[in-house]
């Protein structure tokens, strides 16, 4: 060991020797001011003990959150060379093949926004949620060394996924910025509302994350039948075409469609038009009920998840 | 004195699908919820009781070793301690903090850097920010890793990984430490680390559960010991106990030997081996020496042919396989003297403090030397024991509690003598004693 660097690094510690017994730092109980009450005492509780979905020890736990979405982000632009630019490149060049498709070959009448602006801002929000879905329901049973090692709320790893997706989100709209000035968007107070948004698609993302993750942790089909549903759910949804073009007696496929409910009013925005407030009013009802639904199955099974997975 | 673990009751049970694995795809199950009515019930679902009926209190500041053989259910229990998963019934309490060094390493990722990989692992363990904050250069120091603190740990090498890891788990500070076979890895050094943190969270008056499979280290470190087989306390007491009901039942070849059948007891037509045992002055056969108590091995045969000067041979090995010494009956009664025919019994007496902890196999053979030299029985692994010390204080060891190298260990004497006092440093210290 090089004695000058350990000095400049921890100067109080007592030199720790390859040839002698080594001495830690001295610490005890009473100076571990970190160690809350949650910690004092643990009822480890049987299987056949009710759910509850314990929104304290996930406060608790709240700075893991952070380190597992942080690890998402990191791990994942790893030895790449162009690194973030991934999040930009792969909506840039899907709202290119649509823009070709469907504004130079067939003519379509996107409404008040030009169809690049249009394409963009719907793909953005869906390529976030798809994302984020496909990498929560892939995280338990990735992370399957850490589930059956150590204890901690099993939520934050789909949550992580969906955090580390609201990461590249946030890059991602730097493309979005540039192309509303390019189309010289006008900046209206409805552009206030699109956190409101974004917070929805983050919140729906992790409802349906949840639950499929849960239930890939014990049936694994749905590993094969998701890019299936994700692709069939993007044409069910407003992310290339209008809803105007949707016949009338599929308007309600739009209106139970949470998806559709977000990405119009996203767009409303961007528009400065107004809002449709009913269907984003269902869309929020439905995700709100379906992220609090999810939350319980997934504690329901969380303590079965190391015995299976 | 108040309790640190109380486990209450605790029964785990695990479904075991035969050649399933451990998941099921929706095909099964429709499958299986078609069939299920028209199967009986008691062959529709294999399992297994992992654990059945634990009741155990463990104090705080208590040291306590679990013992038991591979599937005993070591496992599982500390699965269900450190909240990995739950009991099947029952419930367990915990009083304190509770933190593992099961797995070293636990959340380390080889693309982040030892720096991100820190925090990450710390966070998984239980640490707040703040405190790993804290304590960051502590840990650093401690793994002598500062200057590859900021390269992935993919690059390591395992003795590098381990050292960083170790520290992480190191500086939990938890209340209720438990250890797995964390001693089994790693180099010397690292195991002396292990070691040196154990014991230094003993006199802090934590609560230490060490699971192991290393005799040895059990019976030096703690003083109570947990035997658990197929899923039940079979035995919860002092370490030299429960250690000798352990080894009983796993070592193959035991500390006693016989052969009922004489045509197929080792030999010729010279001589044929009748016994082996390992034992005690009073004539106890045992399995586990302590290591300071003198013991024998005997030897009981039968000699076929009169007129051979026969002499027993008794080699000695470890558990590595290398031969420690081996020995020569040369007790003068029978020494060159032809042997009339009958049964006979040998013992060789191995004095206290000669032998290393540890397993120890004994070869016996019978040899003759005249008119040439020659091997008439022969049998390897005749006997199998155990030495053990105790953390009594008064062997070779002393206070010492770490692994002791070495094949043999001697307690020898030792002088030590002041030549000259150092007359101020000598009043500082016993100032500061007075204060």
């Amino acid at each position: 060991m090089d004695l000058e660097t350990s000095k400049a690094v921890g100067p109080k510690l007592p030199q720790a020797t390859s040839a002698g017994p080594v001495r830690l730092p001295d610490s005890d109980l009473s100076n571990a001011p970190d160690i809350g009450s949650r910690d004092r005492h643990t009822l480890i509780q049987s299987e056949e003990s009710g759910v509850q979905l314990d929104l304290g020890e996930l406060w608790h736990y709240r700075e893991l959150l952070y380190f597992l979405t942080l690890r998402d982000i990191k791990v994942r632009y790893k030895q790449t060379v162009m690194g973030l630019a991934w999040v930009i490149i792969q909506p840039l060049t899907t709202m290119l093949i649509f823009t070709l498709v469907f504004n130079r070959f067939v003519r379509l009448d996107a409404g008040a926004l030009p169809y690049p602006l249009f394409a963009l801002s719907g793909l953005l929000l869906w390529l976030f949620f798809a994302n984020a879905v496909t990498n929560s329901t892939h995280s338990l049973v990735s992370n399957a060394n850490l589930i059956t090692k150590v204890y901690f709320p099993r939520m934050f790893i789909p949550a992580a996924s969906v955090g580390a997706g609201l990461v590249d989100l946030a890059v991602a709209f730097l493309l979005l910025i540039a192309l509303c000035f390019y189309y010289r968007v006008p900046l209206t107070l409805n552009l206030l509302l699109l956190p409101l948004f974004v917070f929805l698609m983050a919140l729906l993302a992790l409802g349906v994350g949840l639950l499929s993750a849960a239930v890939t942790v014990k049936y694994r089909d749905l590993r094969h039948a998701l890019p299936f549903i994700i692709q069939l759910w993007m044409f069910a949804s407003p992310v290339i075409y209008p809803t105007s073009i949707v016949p009338e007696r599929w308007q309600w496929l739009v209106t139970i469609n949470p998806v559709a409910g977000i990405i119009e009013g996203f767009r409303s925005c961007l528009t400065g038009g107004s809002f449709a407030w009913l269907q984003v009013s269902i869309a929020a009802a439905i995700t709100v009920t379906l992220l609090v639904c999810s939350a319980f199955v997934f504690r329901r099974f969380e303590h079965t998840f190391a015995d299976v997975v | 004195m108040n309790t640190a673990i109380r486990i209450a009751n605790v029964s785990k049970r695990y479904r075991i699908g035969g050649l399933h694995p451990g998941y099921m795809t929706f095909r099964e199950m429709l499958g299986g919820l078609v069939t299920a009515p028209f199967k009986k019930r008691s062959n529709g679902q294999q399992t297994i009781w992992a654990l059945s009926d634990i009741d155990l209190e463990i104090g705080q500041g208590e040291l306590v070793g679990i013992i038991g053989h591979n599937g005993a259910g070591k496992s599982t229990l500390l699965k269900i301690l450190s909240r990995v998963t739950r009991p099947t019934i029952g419930a367990v309490e915990l009083f304190g903090r509770i933190g593992s060094l099961l797995e070293v390493g636990t959340g380390f990722h080889p693309d982040l850097t030892g720096r991100e990989n820190i925090y990450l692992s710390g966070a998984i363990l239980g640490m707040r920010r703040a405190e790993i904050d804290r304590k960051f250069a502590e840990i650093v120091a401690f793994s002598e890793l500062e200057k590859f603190i900021e390269t992935s740990v993919k690059w390591y090498s395992s003795g590098m990984y381990v050292r960083l890891a170790f520290s992480v788990a190191a500086h939990l500070e938890p209340e209720i430490l438990m250890m797995d076979e964390v001693l089994a890895v790693g180099d010397a050094a690292f195991q002396q680390k292990c070691l040196d943190k154990m014991h230094e969270i003993r006199q802090q008056g934590r609560t230490i559960l060490f699971v192991s499979h290393d005799m040895a280290a059990i019976t030096r470190l703690c003083k109570r010991v947990v035997l658990l087989e197929r899923g039940k306390v079979t035995f919860d007491g002092e370490a030299h106990e429960v250690v000798k009901r352990y080894l009983s039942s796993s070592l193959k070849s035991g500390a006693s030997r016989e052969w009922t059948d004489q045509q197929a007891a080792p030999g010729d037509r010279v001589v044929r081996l009748r016994r082996v045992r390992v034992r005690t002055e009073e004539g106890e056969t045992i399995s586990v020496v302590d290591i300071q108590k003198p013991f024998g091995i005997e030897l009981a045969y039968d000699v076929l042919e009169e007129g051979h000067a026969l002499v027993p041979v008794i080699e000695f090995y470890n558990h590595e396989g290398t031969e420690l010494f081996s020995t020569h009956d040369t007790s003068a009664n029978w020494r060159r003297q032809p042997r009339p025919r009958g049964t006979y019994t040998s013992t060789v007496w191995i004095p206290g403090n000669l032998l290393a902890e540890g397993s120890l196999i004994g070869n016996v053979s019978i040899m003759s030397h005249f008119p040439v030299t020659t091997l008439h029985a022969n049998e390897p692994n005749a006997v199998a024991f155990q030495v053990v010390d105790s953390p009594a204080g008064d062997s070779a060891r002393g206070d010492y509690v770490g692994p002791m190298p070495g094949l043999i260990r001697p307690l020898l004497n030792w002088v030590t003598a002041m030549e000259q006092a150092h007359e101020n440093r000598d009043k500082q210290i016993s100032s500061n004693q007075d204060q």
